[in-house]
């Protein structure tokens, strides 16, 4: 670990990397998580708004993107207006989308033939500027691609989510090339929480923030999106007192 | 009865029969309602396709007629003649039985084809009166009263009621029978009132040296987009489908066609959907004619602005949602809006991106995967009768323990749907197996009774 950093000249460089990238002009806004420990790893403490961000399942879910389209889902529904959606094949099952608080009248599906159509309307969706967040299913994001999309964003100020999905698990490797995203995600199951009588309990995920730009990886164990689309972090790991009632409440209930 | 078809006059029934008697005479009778306004809207038609090949002048003549004045026309078809023959051979052609008849006056012509004989007649100038003499009363265009008026007093044809004397006959039944007969034998002129058509908006644009560059041509959309959307603007319109003609110097065309979701007159917005779709067209040695049209226009009517001070106003994703149809087709664009059913493939309906919301929504007590497999993929289980959840499954070749489970939600068939579901039931059981992978699978029938289902097992859904 090296020593911390003294704080003003860790600004000014922060300030002087920022002006190379040529955003200095205005200070990027964030859409924060809710959680501390997750927001405190991200830098300006949350997800930024335009900005391309890569979501991919773990494990089996690379194919199948269940956990990978819900968390993208729930990071949608905490926007305002209305989310564009791409897709090579239609899978999303609406009223799931419902119960994480994306509704059916938010959410424009757009139905691509290939790869190269989803980036063009992604990219098309992106500087478009009116749309709350624009979510894409795309196998293959070169360097370049993703440089165009977080370009896009970035003029407009919209929230891209590019939720990696592929049909073969060998292709997974890909998620390892570099691109331009912002921050990249891996979403994985885990086992629920297990309740005191028979049944399932609120799903887990392992939520490993692999890459981020000026920050740093980490992994979060966190319960799923709830009703509104937000994260919580598990009874058993949150450090504060009421979280810890709550968990209590929980399994009492 | 109004009207009947050629079979049926063999038969006996006659226009002005009633329903039961001519049903009496033929039981086999095919009967239909008159359809006034239909009847009207396609004779206005017929009007609009006949101003366009014939004449320049055309009227409707409610219920059953058209009026051309074709002074000047004729000669365009070979003559009098052979235009009547050509007009009544096109609608046969049609399906449709027309009498045409050609005369100086508006009446006689009208007397002639409804009471004549001929399918197609040409009246030499000076012959009107001596041509419907012998016509009856009832070619005249008066009211039902007063021919049942003139024949009680014995007049039947037009020859005799010419002959007899206008006061009296004034006197007796009004105005109108002089000024039809006057109107018949060309004494007193009568006006037609012709059906205009709507043009589209059009503009076009001759180049005097051919262009072929992409740059180009997006420049001079631009110019064309300007006073197309001008031409709009008086109308009150918005353009809905745009068709751009490209005329080649090797006299080609070329054609790009814009759609949009909602009508448009937005410059900008116009020239940008039509300028993405140039990379579609091979300018050859060049282009020498651009012709612009809007082909499908709406009104637009003027909206009022939500105020800052009650919400927050959405932006507008209209131009998004043209942009995006345009490129992957108007099909691949939609939302989803749910349907009353219980049947999860059922409960939801695809329409279009820009549909009013309607307020409905999914119901929200049970948790719903985020995929949906396109159809349910069989799966090998052992589960114990009736009501528990299976111990394992195998789904595409991998065996997995099911460590926890939520269920029977039963969802029964619709009934109403088809006999087939009269008693089909599914059971949807929420499975997660050792490693924590959640699904959604089900059995179809209760697995008690056989009649239910095959009670095999299927998986539907993956959950997140």
């Amino acid at each position: 670990m090296s020593t911390p950093l003294s704080r003003p000249p860790l600004e000014a460089l922060r300030d002087q990397i920022r002006r190379l990238e040529g955003s200095a002009t205005r200070r990027r806004a964030v859409l924060p998580f809710g959680i501390r420990d997750i927001d405190r790893r991200l830098p300006g403490g949350g997800l930024a708004l335009g900005a391309l961000h890569e979501v991919a399942g773990g494990g089996n879910d690379a194919l199948n993107s269940a956990a990978a389209g819900q968390f993208a889902a729930g990071i949608a529904a905490r926007t305002k207006g209305k989310v564009l959606w791409i897709v090579t094949r239609q899978d999303l099952f609406a009223p799931a989308l419902k119960q994480v608080g994306l509704g059916g009248s938010r959410v424009i599906y757009v139905e691509a033939g290939a790869d190269q159509d989803v980036l063009a309307c992604f990219e098309e969706g992106l500087r478009h500027g009116g749309l709350g967040a624009v979510v894409a299913e795309v196998a293959r994001l070169s360097m370049t691609a993703s440089r165009r999309l977080q370009l896009a964003a970035e003029t407009s100020g919209a929230l891209g989510i590019a939720v990696r999905r592929w049909r073969r698990q060998t292709e997974a490797a890909d998620f390892g090339q570099p691109t331009a995203s912002v921050t990249r995600w891996r979403i994985s199951v885990l086992p629920s929480e297990t309740l005191p009588v028979p049944g399932v309990g609120r799903a887990r995920w392992l939520l490993e923030l692999i890459r981020a730009r000026a920050g740093e990886s980490a992994d979060f164990e966190v319960e799923a999106c709830d009703g509104k689309g937000r994260l919580s972090l598990p009874a058993a790991v949150a450090d504060g007192p009421d979280q810890e009632k709550a968990g209590r409440r929980r399994t009492r209930a | 009865m109004l009207s009947v078809d050629l079979a049926a006059r063999k038969a006996g029934v006659r226009p002005g029969t009633p329903v039961a008697k001519a049903q009496a005479l033929y039981p086999d009778l095919i009967i239909m309602d008159a359809d006034q306004e239909g009847d009207r809207i396609g004779l206005e038609k017929l009007a609009l396709w006949f101003q366009q090949r014939i004449a320049p002048l055309v009227a409707v003549d409610v219920p059953d007629g058209l009026v051309l004045d074709t002074t000047g026309a004729d000669h365009l078809h070979g003559g009098e003649p052979a235009m009547l023959a050509e007009m009544v051979r096109r609608l046969r052609e049609a399906g449709i039985t027309a009498k045409a008849v050609v005369a100086d006056t508006l009446g006689a012509a009208h007397a002639l084809a409804r009471y004549g004989r001929a399918r197609a007649l040409v009246v030499s100038a000076g012959e009107t009166a001596a041509t419907i003499a012998d016509l009856p009363i009832e070619a005249l265009r008066l009211p039902d009263n007063m021919i049942e008026g003139l024949r009680a007093l014995g007049v039947a044809t037009i020859a005799s009621l010419a002959a007899m004397p206008r006061a009296p006959l004034a006197l007796r039944f009004g105005p109108d029978v002089a000024r039809r007969l006057d109107q018949a034998y060309g004494r007193i002129s009568e006006a037609i009132l012709p059906v205009r058509p709507v043009d589209p908006v059009t503009v076009s644009r001759n180049f005097a040296e051919p262009i072929g560059a992409a740059e180009t041509i997006a420049r001079y959309i631009g110019k064309l987009v300007l006073p197309l959307c001008q031409g709009l603007e008086e109308r009150g319109q918005g353009a809905r489908r745009l068709d751009l003609v490209l005329h080649r110097v090797d006299s080609r065309t070329e054609a790009i066609r814009i759609a949009t979701a909602t009508p448009v007159r937005d410059v900008k917005r116009l020239t940008r959907l039509l300028c993405e779709k140039i990379e579609t067209i091979d300018p050859g040695f060049g282009i020498e004619r651009m012709v612009l049209t809007a082909t499908l226009a709406e009104p637009i009517a003027p909206r009022q602005k939500i105020s800052s001070l009650i919400a927050e106003e959405e932006p507008d994703v209209s131009d998004l949602i043209d942009t995006l149809a345009n490129r992957v087709g108007h099909h691949s664009l939609y939302r989803f809006a749910p349907v009353e059913s219980d049947v999860p493939e059922r409960s939801f309906c695809r329409v279009p991106a820009l549909a009013p919301d309607d307020q409905k929504d999914w119901p929200h007590h049970w948790p719903r995967p985020t995929r949906l497999l396109p159809r349910p993929e069989p799966i090998e289980t052992m589960a114990v009768l009736p009501d528990h959840p299976p111990v394992f499954f195998v789904w595409r070749g991998i065996r997995r323990r099911v460590k926890c489970a939520d269920g029977p939600e039963r969802v029964f068939g619709e009934w109403w749907q088809g006999d087939a579901e009269l008693t089909t039931v599914r059971d949807y059981f929420r499975l997660e197996d050792t490693s924590g992978e959640r699904f959604w699978v089900y059995r179809s029938g209760d697995g008690e009774h056989g009649e239910t289902g095959s009670q095999g097992w299927f998986l539907h859904g993956i959950f997140g």
